[in-house]
């Protein structure tokens, strides 16, 4: 039995509740006990630290305080989300590099009557503890169904290879851990050069054309590769490359239809789960032609699309000539909210 | 003649400005952990790693030279910080280890302390979503979405009907926000650390 203390962060109970759902699944075959931080709060993403540095931080370590007030066997605090995971570490790491930011910090908390003293819990990523605790022979051995004939760009995105405070990624830039874990799953894993790149973050929603292109990059080089879907690891890369593909579509004047699905859901799959348990039929962009591949039936996906006008409203004119690269802009118009 | 030269270069005679630090040791002080901001080589690695770097006003190598020459109005106006994606390939990359995502993030809210950002978009974004997780404690999607697309990207929103209609119809954004039990204690942590700064 290998324990942890589990931090879900807000995305598992709403836009990556897929994650949330495989990850039961895959934890329970793996034997994996995960106790969730008792009324944990969000870690402010990459807002709060851009408003006010002290009760950003003050807002982490509440979590960390309270995590560490229930250590039971365990000191290990796994994340799933890349955001939650950095911020959680990012906390701990500089809470201790810079006393003066761990006094204040605390003199917070006191209100609230908690305390965190750094370096009490170690902060892994899910991916980590796969590869490094429980380990790919374990896995290999609950493989039940092998994805053979799947062909799968693993995309790992920035914040958990990065910046890697406590050393525990093989690479900065390229790591490998998720190939590895994607291959023993029996997959076709493609060396996807852009594995560690951005997915735009929060630029999808302040700044789009800057995401757009960042989703572009991503998606096409996955096409390139003859990729029947991408993994990830992350809410927000997920949301970004799976909810604003259509939108990235639309202003390129492309048609990728890339699935983007989580990494445990692809494990649950091999580990003998039902597609639906495995939460899929939750992405936007379906993944039923790439299940179809490994003789899965995907579950029916959600009705897309509320009653519209045939061409919707009118939309700020493309900008799609200014892209060169890619696959070249189709002038068919493309559906709207297909 | 040699020995006139050196004499006035000393005593900085014929340049009009003096060095002035004083603002590159307010942000340095101000980021979380060591930020490194002051070994700086302008070598240009952080530019060049930067996905966003063709958006941005000044490139991270730009902003930190006039840092250092305290042109405070300017790196204050500057988009850079708002463009930074925090993908930290400038930080595993810059040899002189300088905290480069924390240093935006600490420019990021001196900007919006002096009221100094050029576009509110995303200083709008952050504060939304702040307010949401000091109200709840947690972080509220739709409330985020609704209050930030309808006062900022209006023009948005018709395309997004069907993403959004996704998103709410696979419960992948919930109608009403979850809030945390505790919420008081965490009110009164945050109370408390507003009233902190990190100076030193």
């Amino acid at each position: 039995m290998n324990k942890y203390i589990y931090y879900p962060g807000c995305s598992m109970e709403g836009s990556a509740r897929a994650y949330a759902e495989s990850l039961s699944q895959v934890a329970k075959i793996l034997d994996m006990e995960l106790a969730t931080v008792r009324d944990w709060n969000c870690c402010g993403a990459t807002e709060y630290l851009s408003i006010n540095l002290i009760p950003a931080y003050s807002l982490i370590a509440r979590n960390l305080a309270i995590a560490a007030g229930q250590v039971n066997g365990t000191n290990e605090l796994m994340a799933p989300c890349s955001a939650c995971y950095l911020n959680l570490e990012k906390a701990d790491y500089y809470m201790a590099e810079r006393p003066a930011l761990g006094e204040k910090v605390n003199e917070a908390l006191a209100a609230g009557g908690l305390h965190y003293k750094p370096g009490s819990l170690q902060i892994r990523h899910l991916v980590d503890v796969l590869v490094n605790d429980i380990g790919l022979d374990v896995i290999k051995s609950k493989v039940v169904r092998p994805l053979t004939g799947l062909r799968i760009a693993p995309y790992l995105g920035c914040m958990v290879p990065r910046p890697d405070y406590q050393h525990r990624w093989s690479d900065h830039e390229y790591p490998l851990e998720l190939d590895d874990l994607m291959h023993v799953l029996g997959a076709e894993v493609i060396d996807f050069p852009l594995k560690t790149d951005c997915c735009g973050g929060h630029m999808s929603q302040i700044a789009p054309e800057t995401a757009y292109e960042l989703i572009r990059r991503l998606v096409s080089e996955a096409d390139e590769y003859q990729a029947d879907l991408m993994v990830t690891v992350c809410p927000m890369c997920q949301m970004n490359l799976d909810a604003y593909q259509g939108e990235a579509n639309r202003f390129f004047g492309t048609k990728y239809q890339m699935p983007i699905v989580f990494f445990t859901q692809l494990m649950a799959l091999a580990f003998g789960i039902d597609a639906k348990s495995a939460g899929f039929g939750l992405e936007l962009v379906s993944a039923k032609k790439a299940l179809a591949r490994i003789g899965v039936e995907a579950p029916a996906p959600e009705p897309a699309s509320p009653r519209r006008k045939p061409d919707g409203l009118p939309m700020p004119p493309h900008r799609r000539k200014k892209y060169a690269s890619g696959r070249e802009a189709s002038d068919e118009k493309i559906a709207v909210a297909e | 003649m040699a020995q006139t030269k050196t004499a006035s270069l000393t005593k900085g005679a014929g340049f009009k400005k003096q060095e002035d630090l004083t603002l590159l040791n307010e942000v340095s002080s101000a980021t979380a952990g060591v930020s490194h901001l002051e070994m700086c080589i302008q070598c240009g690695t952080c530019g060049g790693s930067c996905p966003s770097a063709a958006d941005m006003d000044h490139t991270p190598r730009a902003l930190f030279a006039m840092l250092r020459a305290g042109m405070r109005d300017e790196v204050l106006h500057s988009n850079t910080p708002w463009m930074c994606v925090s993908c930290y390939h400038c930080v595993v990359r810059c040899p002189q280890e300088v905290h480069i995502a924390d240093v935006m993030y600490t420019l990021k809210s001196m900007a919006i302390k002096a009221h100094q950002y050029k576009d509110n978009t995303a200083p709008d974004f952050s504060q939304t979503f702040v307010d949401n997780i000091e109200a709840f404690g947690r972080s509220y999607e739709l409330g985020l979405a609704g209050r930030f697309y309808l006062q900022h990207q209006p023009l948005r929103l018709p395309g997004m009907a069907g993403m959004g209609w996704g998103m709410l119809s696979s419960r992948r954004m919930n109608i009403l926000p979850s809030r945390i039990e505790q919420i008081d204690q965490l009110k009164a942590i945050l109370t408390k650390a507003k009233t902190l700064e990190l100076t030193s």
